[in-house]
């Protein structure tokens, strides 16, 4: 068997041939031709928005794709009560800036009359689910985009980049429609809805890349800050009122970031002092921990946590 | 992890192999190898190893625990979806889909494969080529996948003996002739040891050719082999028209009052400013007067960039047209000769009334012939009524619209088509255009 030389390989490519996209430039390419897609083949997209990282890319995709039309479906957000105060202030500043519906699910409005209760163990993560599903139905939305990649949990490696939902919102892990080229097959029948993940093929790394060459604003709690918290699972924890520490917990002040954002009552920060987005770049590229590893009691419930979720309905 | 830099280009490739093989195995390595496994995975797979007693000596560490990320594949320690990784080098970043094995599940294989650049497949250096291998090749061959990867693993337990290697590697060899693909790049590797993973052997000092990973970071990927050497094409996605709804950011909305930009991703070629083209179906030609990356204008764009194209003319365009470089607009298809992959349960006949989708267009269409199914042993083709699931055959269709398609093998991306089902939605078939008529 005749194995070509490493030297004959690479004098392959034509010599004329116009410069090699870079990774992040071919990763953009291919999640505008997914949203374009998505908005040519679907009567009533939404974009799940949290003001959280992985969300304001998919945004600033969306802005991109359609320049200069404005971002044409509106952002959905599940509220569960248990937010950081900053996040949503970001939430609502990009809306109005960028001139586009927000809706939002309030899960707080769920447990007020019953339909849900509060958990044991105070997480709201899970009870996202329910108000997410009767906001799609009600909003009539027919497709739902959303930031998840798959290198943040290996249910998520799983998914495609177009996922369809059963009348239940339900994942069938076992049986996925197949996924070929970038020919995305959107067709459902009343009832079902797609899930549309534009940055799939994304990681930690590449949206920091790319927030950085874009220039593109975060939450400021992304970057290092001083805040009061107190050690628990192993995580630094915010001290909030929907977040206390137990009297055995020794608070203090640390200089801390948050690797991901979601519910104060399961994210925790990590010890930083990355304090702008080239900072953190350096940073994440030397990481020896996954964000949801580093930063998500939620999802150390069970190996298959997130799993069991997403078969639910999660996003 | 290694450190990151702007240059690096995108690599997809998939593996595949047996059950039993070392696949996974071999997937943790290379992931283990190029530091792409974070401290906390590990702890959580050393500690699930440790409860299950893998490997019976401690310390030892299942890797399959790693990509397997289904309760019901980890229970029956089968790989039954295609899960993606991602890992970094110094010069690229790569995109790696961990293909099940498993005959059930090859529809999900072909999920992986089909945008790969290379396909990596797993051979037990003591078993030799398996009916398994036959069928992982013969999907690489329909989907003309670049660059083909044959992983002789466990070449440890046979002592690294060069004979047992060779016997492989002339079989493998003889089947990759006989399926008519690109010569093979075959690899002595012990996944469970490290050989010729991400570093050369010492351990077979007879083999000098480059490790996997040496090989991964220098094939060149699909786009690399295909840019500049087609016409430009771009299929319409959608037509950008803001009219009132301009973006937030737009400094002089009245010079958009009349903004109209036809978007779409770069199928291939490369288009400039001022370049003259044509339109499908119309025939219509204009020339390109803008080339638009989101706020960015461009001089010119490549495949596959995702573009918006500005015209000098008012043309009769929309989703599903297909821009051209001028003189070399593709001919109206109707009637189609393919190469399929069946997908799904229900068996695909003549007669049966189907969509296709191809490109941005969905047309109707009816299955006319099916000329038989490929048999795995003799490779030959068959005579067949009908394509069961995981069947490779060859079909005839005729569209109830014109298409503008290609051969596959002279243009992948107008040439690759999905047959759906009318009702349901369900993708029935992969397909590969071989031959079309008007």
């Amino acid at each position: 068997m005749r194995i070509a030389p490493v030297s004959e390989i690479t004098t392959q490519t034509a010599v004329d041939a116009p410069p090699r996209l870079s990774a992040l430039d071919t990763l953009e390419s291919e999640a505008i031709h997914i949203i374009r897609e998505v908005v040519a083949e679907f009567e009533r997209p939404v974009l799940l928005f949290s003001g959280g990282k992985d969300s304001v890319v998919v945004l600033h995709l969306a802005a991109k794709a359609f320049w200069p039309a404005r971002v044409p479906f509106p952002v959905l957000h599940v509220d569960t009560g248990h937010n950081f105060p900053e996040v949503i202030d970001f939430r609502d500043r990009t809306v109005e800036r960028l001139g586009i519906r927000l809706e939002v699910a309030k899960v707080q409005d769920y447990l007020d009359d019953g339909r849900l209760q509060e958990r044991a163990d105070g997480t709201r993560n899970p009870l996202q689910t329910q108000p997410l599903l009767d906001a799609i139905a009600a909003g009539r939305h027919d497709a739902v985009f959303g930031g998840a990649r798959r290198d943040e949990d290996k249910a998520r490696a799983k998914e495609r980049i177009l996922s369809l939902r059963d009348e239940f919102g339900q994942w069938d892990p076992r049986n996925q429609r197949p996924e070929l080229w970038d020919l995305y097959n959107g067709r459902h029948t009343v009832g079902q809805h797609v899930r549309a993940f534009p940055i799939s093929n994304w990681t930690e790394l590449d949206v920091w890349r790319y927030l950085e060459r874009e220039g593109i604003e975060l939450p400021p709690l992304y970057y290092a800050h001083e805040r009061e918290v107190y050690r628990r699972d192993g995580m630094w924890r915010a001290v909030s009122e929907v977040s206390p520490p137990r009297a055995d917990e020794h608070v203090e002040r640390r200089v801390v970031r948050y690797r991901t954002v979601g519910d104060m009552s399961c994210t925790g920060a990590v010890e930083s002092d990355a304090a702008s987005v080239a900072d953190v770049v350096r940073e994440v590229a030397t990481s020896t921990l996954t964000e949801r590893g580093a930063t998500r009691a939620d999802d150390r419930i069970s190996e298959a946590a997130m799993e069991d979720r997403k078969k639910d309905g999660y996003f | 992890m290694t450190h990151a830099t702007q240059e690096q280009t995108l690599f997809r490739f998939a593996t595949a192999g047996s059950v039993d093989d070392g696949k996974s195995t071999l997937v943790g390595r290379l992931l283990h190898d190029s530091k792409a496994i974070l401290a906390d995975q590990l702890e959580s797979v050393a500690r699930t190893s440790a409860e299950r007693g893998f490997g019976g000596e401690p310390g030892a560490i299942d890797f399959a625990l790693l990509t397997d990320g289904l309760r019901a594949e980890r229970e029956q320690g089968i790989t039954i979806d295609v899960a993606y990784r991602y890992f970094l080098t110094g010069r690229r970043s790569f995109i790696l889909a961990d293909c099940p094995g498993h005959v059930q599940y090859t529809r999900n294989m072909v999920t992986g494969a089909a945008t790969a650049d290379a396909v990596v497949v797993l051979v037990d250096a003591r078993k030799g080529v398996l009916e398994q291998t036959r069928r992982h090749l013969a999907v690489v061959q329909l989907l003309r996948v670049p660059h083909v990867i044959v992983a002789v693993n466990k070449i440890d337990l046979l002592g690294y003996d060069e004979a047992a290697f060779a016997a492989v590697a002339t079989d493998v060899s003889a089947l990759v002739r006989d399926l008519g693909l690109p010569e093979a790049h075959v690899i002595p590797v012990s996944a469970l040891a490290g050989d010729n993973v991400v570093e050369r052997s010492a351990n077979t000092p007879w083999y000098d050719g480059p490790a996997l990973l040496e090989l991964l970071e220098t094939l060149p990927a699909l786009d690399e082999l295909e840019s500049d050497l087609e016409a430009f094409r771009m299929p319409v996605q959608l037509v950008i028209r803001p009219q009132g709804a301009l973006a937030h950011d737009v400094a002089d909305p009245e010079s958009y009052r009349d903004h109209r930009a036809f978007a779409g991703r770069i199928s291939s070629g490369t288009v400039r400013v001022g370049d003259e083209v044509q339109v499908f179906p119309t025939g219509a030609t204009t020339t390109v007067v803008g080339i638009d990356a989101g706020p960015v204008a461009l001089e010119s764009a490549s495949a596959p960039q995702s573009v918006a194209l500005r015209l000098a003319d008012e043309l009769d365009a929309a989703r599903g047209s297909v821009f051209a470089a001028s003189g070399s607009l593709p001919a109206a298809r109707r009637e189609l000769e393919a190469s399929v992959f069946q997908l799904d349960p229900r068996p695909l006949v003549p007669g049966a009334r189907v969509l296709v989708k191809s490109g941005t267009s969905t047309v109707q269409a009816l299955v006319t012939a099916v000329h038989g199914r490929r048999d795995l042993t003799t490779l030959g083709l068959d005579p067949a009524d009908r394509l069961e699931v995981n069947d490779i055959g060859q079909v005839a269709l005729k569209l109830a619209t014109e298409l503008a398609v290609e051969p596959y093998a002279e243009h992948r991306r107008a040439g690759a088509f999905l047959v759906i089902h009318p009702h349901d939605g369900a993708t029935l078939a992969a397909a590969i255009v071989t031959g079309a008529t008007a």
